[in-house]
């Protein structure tokens, strides 16, 4: 057996991660659940530090030991590729230790509960809990009983705050502030966790969000009850009339079990209305971004065209990814296991 | 009702006399003045879980809730294990009943067998046993066919059938109402038109038949207007409506009662049928003050702590309720929504009337002398915080854990006894 070289160099050599100061914004979450209590000042916090954390990652050493001595735990009650890869990563980028948890099955009618599970976890050192789980609110349950920080990676139909955030990302990137800028989300809103999550961020910032779906894959009220309790979206049924004048265009993954479920007749009717094809993105403004969270089924809800064309930013969606990631990472074991405490005035470098 | 100053002398359990004025013979006195003397309340619904799942609740705890409550007779619901669907398990509650429990106990006997909405349970056995109504609560009767039959049958035996009204394929995999609520938790929610099209059908049925249906725990507008309806027309119909129904709405399951703006998910606000929309609770309360629904019925569902700690979907539902009724349904009286005589009508002479419990205790639900002595005092000013710990009911799941409530129970007095007297002195 070998041993491969050693890495070249040592983190010693690395610069140091000049991120953005926390005073101007007073970040004092220790846990990322949802984005539907997040001030503008907080998603634009996030949004520097992950600029400074693309920075990272373009390095030739993309590592600096900013979590060194943390320990991180993705704890997956669902399968997931992209999202577990992505905190995995973005986890080891800053130093910190990783350990990667599988579970399944749901507490009373098997094994041991979901407390007991972070309880265990939490003795075990954990000091962030990256949690996805089929069932939505569990990692509330899970904040509520642990001492260490918990992320939500998506939970059952309700949230999924990272994915949202590095759809801003991307979007901001693209078309600088979201002030004013129409964001039409296509598709099956109702069991989409990251719809959900990206209205409330969206309409935070002040984007117009226009939502087309079938009737049957529209939330109950959404776009129909008081200012506050949902965030104000307009629904759309006919997706060309939505798609006018579209700034961004965000296609969300049709499961064919939704078909089964009689939510609409079939796939090829769904794809001849509600498909993100090169037609419809003609009605958009020229150059307008189609996104999707992945994974995509080519040719339902999204054509291959405008998957893999000039428009569509999925591979950037999921490069931001990374860096959103690292930022959330960063800026909740700032508060981590401690009460918060007010915003220490210094930002600079570690 | 008629309301006035007066004492009551009680010999032997039963109400000796009423006047303005009696003369302490020697024995116990209580001194009530300032409280409101009403008859002992009675309970249409209660989940007493024994046989079989005696570690969410049992007899003796249950009925000691009951009576901590203000309940001196409670109905037990069937959803036992085994279910109360024969002779046996029916006279086991009976001789449990009488020799541990603290308030009077009614069964309920089960509309099929094992509740499994196949074949008719052995109706004129549970009857003869001393069932005052049918019911597979918990479970709607799905079978149309089978609910028909279970109305002719039971009304054979002058026995009214009481219906969980829920249409299974809209309320599937539903955890909480249908509203912006369970869009903002990401929660599967049961619209109301699956109760408004059960309520339709059992009225449908009870006019076809000719047999008194009772509409269980109501809350829909929707089925309200369907039974107000249905009264006018002269159908034998009957509903109640539970305290929490009366009071909360579905937005106590994403905020928590009395509460600020921050997600908690609360399992112990998830409840079937679940907390509904403001329109819906004022609907509730408008039903009730206008004589539309008959009775308020507790639907007291104790669970071990760890079915309620645990994720959303996977949580049972019910809330242990006999112990905060009187206090919550007060919220409605003390907003000037409900006369508080009404509040004493319906929880007395109402469920007494609507399922015709005279027939089986007579007197009950009055101080009539010569009645059972069933009395309950009440202050409905006095304040007091909701501390789960403190139940007697072995079901601590309440979303009114450190909630204020405005009017308690000072004390319950079941056949003559004295079953609760409040520890704080009123005063």
């Amino acid at each position: 057996m070998t041993i491969g070289p050693l890495e070249p160099r040592t983190l010693a050599d690395t610069p140091p991660l000049a991120v953005p100061a926390t005073g101007e914004s007073s970040w004092s979450r220790r846990h990322l659940l949802d984005l539907d209590d997040f001030s503008a000042d907080e998603l634009d916090l996030v949004l520097r530090t992950a600029d400074t954390m693309k920075e990272v990652l373009s390095r030739e050493v993309p590592r600096v030991p900013a979590l060194r001595g943390k320990t991180v735990v993705t704890l997956f009650y669902e399968n997931s590729t992209r999202t577990r890869a992505s905190f995995e990563l973005a986890g080891k980028v800053l130093g910190a230790d990783v350990i990667n948890v599988s579970a399944s099955g749901s507490s009373v009618t098997k094994g041991e509960s979901l407390i007991d599970t972070v309880q265990t976890l939490q003795a075990i050192g954990a000091d962030v809990l990256v949690m996805r789980h089929h069932r939505s609110g569990a990692p509330y349950l899970a904040a509520r009983h642990a001492h260490c920080s918990v992320v939500n990676a998506g939970d059952g139909l309700h949230a999924h705050p990272t994915q949202a955030l590095l759809d801003l990302l991307t979007i901001r990137n693209a078309v600088g502030d979201v002030r004013g800028k129409r964001i039409v989300i296509v598709g099956d809103v109702l069991h989409s966790r990251v719809a959900r999550s990206n209205i409330w961020s969206l309409t935070a910032l002040g984007a117009e969000v226009v939502v087309s779906a079938p009737p049957t894959l529209v939330p109950k009220d959404l776009g129909r009850t008081a200012e506050g309790n949902l965030p104000p979206v307009r629904i759309e049924i006919d997706l060309d009339r939505a798609i006018e004048g579209a700034d961004v265009v965000m296609a969300l993954r049709m499961q064919h079990e939704r078909m089964q479920g009689a939510f609409v007749p079939g796939t090829r009717e769904y794809s001849k209305l509600y498909q993100v094809n090169a037609e419809r993105m003609a009605r958009a403004r020229p150059a307008a971004l189609v996104l999707h969270p992945g994974p995509m089924n080519e040719g339902v809800e999204i054509s291959h065209e405008v998957a893999h064309g000039l428009q569509s930013r999925v591979e950037e969606q999921v490069t931001n990814g990374v860096a959103i990631r690292m930022a959330v990472l960063w800026l909740i074991t700032r508060t981590g296991g401690r009460p918060p405490q007010p915003a220490s005035t210094a930002g600079g470098s570690l | 009702m008629s309301d006035r100053i007066a004492d009551v002398s009680i010999e032997g359990g039963r109400v000796a006399a009423v006047a303005p004025r009696l003369e302490a013979r020697g024995s116990a006195e209580i001194d009530a003045r300032g409280l409101i003397a009403a008859p002992g309340f009675v309970d249409l619904h209660t989940h007493l879980r024994d046989p079989g799942l005696e570690y969410k609740e049992d007899i003796e705890s249950g009925t000691r809730a009951a009576a901590r409550g203000g309940f001196t007779t409670i109905c037990a619901m069937p959803n036992t294990e085994p279910a109360m669907d024969t002779r046996s398990v029916v006279e086991y509650v009976l001789r449990e009943a009488a020799s541990r429990a603290h308030v009077r106990v009614l069964p309920i006997g089960a509309v099929s067998k094992g509740r499994a909405g196949c074949e008719l349970a052995e109706l004129g056995d549970l009857a003869a046993t001393g069932c005052v109504a049918f019911s597979d609560d918990g479970a709607p009767v799905r079978d149309a066919t089978l609910m028909r039959r279970a109305l002719e049958y039971a009304g054979g035996f002058g026995l009214p059938v009481i219906d969980h009204c829920e249409d299974p394929a809209l309320a599937q995999d539903a955890v909480m109402n249908e509203s912006w609520v369970s869009t903002r938790l990401g929660l599967r929610g049961a619209p109301p038109a699956g109760e408004e099209t059960a309520v339709a059908r059992d009225i449908a049925l009870a006019e076809a038949t000719g047999t008194h249906v009772h509409i269980a725990h109501v809350s829909t507008r929707g089925a309200i207007e369907a039974i107000r309806r249905a009264k006018e027309r002269g159908v034998r119909v009957t509903a109640e409506v539970t305290p929490h129904h009366l009071v909360l709405t579905d937005e106590a399951v994403a905020f928590g009662v009395d509460a600020g703006h921050e997600l908690i998910f609360d399992t112990n606000a998830k409840v079937n049928p679940p907390l509904r929309s403001q329109d819906d609770v004022d609907a509730c309360v408008a039903g009730l003050a206008d004589g539309t629904i008959d009775c308020i019925a507790t639907d007291h569902a104790p669970h071990a702590e760890v079915e309620k700690l645990c994720e959303f979907d996977d949580a049972a539902f019910g809330i242990s309720g006999l112990e905060t009724a009187f206090g919550l349904c007060m919220r409605n009286v003390h907003a000037g929504r409900l006369p508080l005589a009404r509040l004493i009508e319906a929880l007395t002479t109402g469920p007494v009337g609507a399922l015709r419990l005279d027939r089986h205790v007579p007197g009950i639900g009055t101080i009539a002398v010569g009645a059972h002595a069933d009395i309950v005092l009440l202050d409905p000013d006095a304040e007091w915080v909701v501390e789960p710990a403190r139940f007697a009911s072995k079901g601590k799941n309440t979303p009114l854990a450190g909630v204020t409530l405005r009017g308690a129970v000072a004390a319950t007095i079941a056949g003559g006894r004295i079953v609760h007297r409040s520890e704080v002195p009123v005063g």
